[in-house]
């Protein structure tokens, strides 16, 4: 990696970090859906500033160069991201229904007491 | 004992619950509020049935969604005073007494009960006591004080206190030890009185490697920003 795409990625890694800790400082982000974007900014920053564990990784995924590594990694991380909103949609969808039908439910109890 | 209500958050606690509110009215005449987390179980009948005010939540929220319901409700109908304790029995009805004398004389805002003052019989495993003793060290530090119980859902609190509980500041997803710290900077007076509480036979709240860890940084995480925070 040159000096150049190192100082980007280091950029783009603290930067992602401190957007986020930013974000939840002023309650628009949740700690429980933080995580995994500290984990990416902390990671991305790890990986250039370690350098041999990021060639080493670049090796065993069998990629050609550490900057393609850096890449594959965040693409994954976004990939899980996306499912673990998928999850969270789900269960949220589920409970939004549950709301709907119990006040449905509820409003016809009531004219009944009445 | 009038202007108090004492609220209990409860989950699937079939069996405890009817003893931990017949404790509570042996000690105090105050309004006995569970919180019902859409348990699966009879935990509601339980509890009305042992002369409890039952509010069910159509599914479950969590532990500390489930408190602050009981802290909303406490608001709108104008108690004065609130008592916060657990539904499984671990937390002492005699000690309810000592825990509100300080808020009654409007000594301090609101009172933790810490199991550890006393040196008590209390044990825990051992993770979660070196979890408790690491972010009772830090809550000591920021706040100044000796903290010796920072996860202690034993307080009792004034109404001052109860309005911030109920707002949206309030860590519902998980309320720990970042609430002693918000409180300290939200310029609440409190103080620690030594309780005492039970080892309860009971399903362990923090299970397996994952949940202790995103604990840690949930906490961490939550005291760090609150530190940032201006109020």
């Amino acid at each position: 990696m040159t000096v150049q795409q190192k100082i980007f990625a280091l950029i783009v890694g603290a930067g992602l970090f401190l957007v986020i800790i930013e974000l939840v400082r002023r309650r628009r982000l949740a700690e429980e859906y933080s995580f995994l974007w500290l984990f990416t900014g902390a990671g991305i920053i790890a990986l250039v500033l370690w350098y041999d564990l990021l060639e080493r990784l670049t090796h065993l995924i069998g990629a050609t160069t550490p900057t393609t590594t850096l890449f594959i990694f965040g693409f994954i991380i976004l990939l899980l991201i996306n499912l673990l909103y998928s999850v969270k949609i789900t269960k949220l969808s589920s409970q939004v229904k549950d709301l709907t039908q119990e006040i449905a439910l509820h409003k016809k109890g009531k004219h009944l007491e009445e | 004992m009038t202007d108090f209500v004492i609220i209990i958050p409860a989950y699937n606690e079939t069996g405890r619950i009817r003893d931990t509110i017949r404790g509570v009215r042996k000690v105090a005449e105050a309004l006995v509020l569970v919180i019902d987390d859409g348990s699966t179980d009879n935990t509601a009948e339980e509890a009305k049935a042992a002369g409890a005010l039952v509010l069910r939540l159509p599914f479950n929220l969590g532990y500390g969604a489930a408190l602050q319901t009981g802290f909303r409700y406490a608001m709108k109908m104008g108690y004065k005073y609130a008592i916060q304790m657990d539904a499984d029995g671990q937390h002492e009805p005699l000690s309810i007494n000592s825990l509100i004398a300080p808020v009654l004389n409007d000594e301090v805002d609101v009172v933790i009960g810490s199991r550890f003052l006393d040196r008590g019989n209390y044990k825990a495993p051992f993770i979660r006591r070196m979890g408790m003793h690491f972010f009772g060290v830090i809550a000591s530090v920021v706040t100044g004080r000796k903290i010796t119980d920072p996860t202690s859902g034993f307080q009792a609190l004034n109404r001052k206190v109860m309005e911030f509980y109920a707002s949206d500041a309030y860590p519902a997803d998980y309320p720990d030890a970042d609430v002693i710290i918000m409180l300290h900077r939200g310029g609440f007076r409190f103080k620690e009185v030594p309780v005492v509480m039970h080892n309860a036979a009971k399903k362990s709240m923090h299970g397996g490697i994952l949940r202790p860890l995103y604990y840690i940084f949930k906490m961490t995480l939550s005291i760090f920003v609150t530190l940032l925070r201006k109020e």
